[in-house]
């Protein structure tokens, strides 16, 4: 059986070169500038540099965050209660609604951030508004699916066995029910900030060309102007903050269990 | 308990409508006489029309099938073949392949575009077609690994032994006795890889070339001005998706609701 290691060989070779390396050449090219004739190119901070010394990139930066958290914490707040409520429902009638709920994700998500368009041209709300409904749209459907998944996975005998030991509804739910469904809250939190993060073709179709967001600062470098140094810089500054806010995430989600 | 079941109801009716609406609204407004996205002027038929003449949009559902099509055979082979290998490797071989997969996983689609934007042109590998099928299979193995290899960690390996013992070559084995246990996980990976391919933009606006168009990119370069075919468009895609998903999760649950019915009668 020791014969089938030699499967993975040519998977390395490929991960290597189409997976990581991409990662490494944008940041050679985030630690880089174009140089003149002689040197071609210039191994520099500058775009670092460039980025936090200008107030406007900062700004961005902290209009994604914002977007991002606001459409995660609406998403659980959207998302728990309708997880909560389809995971008490018959089975049957639970695995209908589980498919009610994946359908429209299975749509191209241009098409139905396009879809919203038209619905929103008929309200006269604030630009940022819409790309917030088109954002919670298109994100609640991962956080409902993965609160539902933690909660259809719990003992249901955990529930009554918390009554009869003196629980009311309320002191049942906080004390098993949430707790238990914890993961199900971290993985959905995953699935909504990250993308959430970096998006770009919401805000762009949504809120029209006024609500820019790093997604589209990072659009911009490399498809209009073509400055592909500065352009990786933002993405690396980007990566390097989703990183940070998900090791504190994972890091709330192991104290709460540790607990 | 009971009293709140109303509410519950009608809380959940809301969230389906939320999502629905849109949905409901672009289906709507295909149909419409005028080019309005706000006024639904009469019935008309124009924009279905508009669309099947418009060959970049006929092209771009076909380069979408196509690749997703393309994409999700190639990944699912080479997602199973390492699946299996790395079900035998060392734990370390595992761990690296594990975290590697991770980076497309976890990095934002945007970051992956790029990072392969740069690779090809440093290469000067001229994007099109194929820079967009090789992107595709390339985020989609990572998922296809995922899926199977909890399958293969259930697996028996005294099984495969086993088999070998009573006369099958290594590949036999692999064949009628590996496979058949995982295939459910490749079946999953095969369907998560193509919604993935159909689904994607980020990794499609960045890797493709001039003149080859997906849905996604093509709606997004069409969305500047109005054009009410993109409602024909989404019509017919939600219509497909559909139409699949009933059949692949309703009919399921009809024959083993007969097979129910039979056994009680």
């Amino acid at each position: 059986m020791k014969s089938f290691r030699r499967l993975v060989y040519p998977y390395l070779i490929w991960a290597g070169v189409l997976i990581v390396l991409p990662m490494l050449i944008i940041v050679f090219y985030a630690f880089s500038t174009e140089g003149n004739d002689v040197i071609p190119v210039k191994i520099t901070l500058e775009n670092f540099v460039r980025f936090f010394s200008d107030t406007i990139f900062i700004e961005v930066l902290g209009r994604s965050l914002k977007l991002a958290v606001i459409t995660t914490i609406v998403c659980i707040l959207l998302g728990y209660p309708a997880a909560y409520f389809i995971s008490q429902l018959k089975p049957d009638s639970q695995s209908v609604m589980v498919l009610i709920v994946t359908l429209p994700q299975l749509i191209n998500m241009l098409v139905r951030t396009y879809a919203w368009r038209g619905i929103l041209l008929n309200i006269d709300i604030a630009p940022e508004l819409k790309v917030y409904i088109g954002m919670v749209y298109n994100f609640l459907p991962y956080m409902i699916l993965q609160i539902y998944t933690s909660l259809s996975k719990m003992d249901p005998s955990l529930v009554p066995a918390a009554h009869d030991l003196g629980c009311d509804d309320r002191m049942a739910f906080l004390k098993v029910t949430l707790p238990l469904s914890v993961p199900g809250i971290i993985s959905g939190i995953t699935l909504v900030f990250l993308p959430a993060v970096s998006s770009f073709f919401i805000p762009k179709l949504l809120g029209g060309g006024s609500y820019v967001l790093v997604g589209n600062l990072i659009e911009n470098y490399f498809v209009t102007t073509g400055d592909w140094n500065f352009g990786s810089a933002i993405s690396l500054i980007m990566t390097i903050v989703i990183l940070i806010s998900m090791y504190f995430t994972k890091k709330f989600d192991y104290d709460q269990e540790a607990a | 308990m009971k009293k709140y079941g109303f509410l519950k109801k009608s809380y959940l009716a809301l969230i389906i409508g939320f999502f629905y609406l849109p949905i409901i609204y672009v289906v709507v407004f295909s149909f419409n006489a005028s080019r309005s996205l706000t006024s639904f002027t009469g019935f008309s038929l124009q924009w279905y029309e508009k669309m099947f003449a418009s060959r970049p949009m006929m092209e771009s559902i076909y380069y979408t099938v196509i690749i997703a099509v393309i994409a999700t055979a190639v990944s699912t082979v080479a997602g199973t073949i390492v699946a299996i290998g790395l079900s035998k490797s060392h734990r370390i071989i595992r761990q690296v392949v594990t975290q590697v997969n991770n980076l497309p996983m976890l990095n934002p689609d945007i970051v992956t575009a790029i990072g392969l934007m740069l690779f090809f042109s440093t290469l000067n590998i001229p994007t099109g077609f194929g820079t967009l099928l090789l992107a595709h299979i390339i985020f989609c193995i990572p998922y296809v690994i995922l899926s199977i290899m909890p399958k293969l960690r259930q697996l028996d390996d005294n099984l495969a032994e086993a088999a070998m013992d009573l006369g099958c070559t290594p590949l036999q084995a692999l064949w009628k006795v590996i496979i058949p246990q995982i295939r459910e996980g490749i079946v999953s990976g095969a369907l998560v890889a193509f919604t993935m391919s159909f689904d994607d933009f980020v990794i499609s606006y960045f890797t493709t070339g001039p003149g080859i168009n997906n849905i996604s990119t093509y709606v997004y370069a069409t969305t500047k001005r109005i054009n009410p075919s993109v409602n024909a468009l989404s019509t017919i895609i939600v219509i497909a998706i559909t139409t699949i998903l009933i059949f692949a999760n309703v009919l399921p649950m009809l024959r083993e609701r007969r097979k129910r019915n039979e056994k009680t009668a």
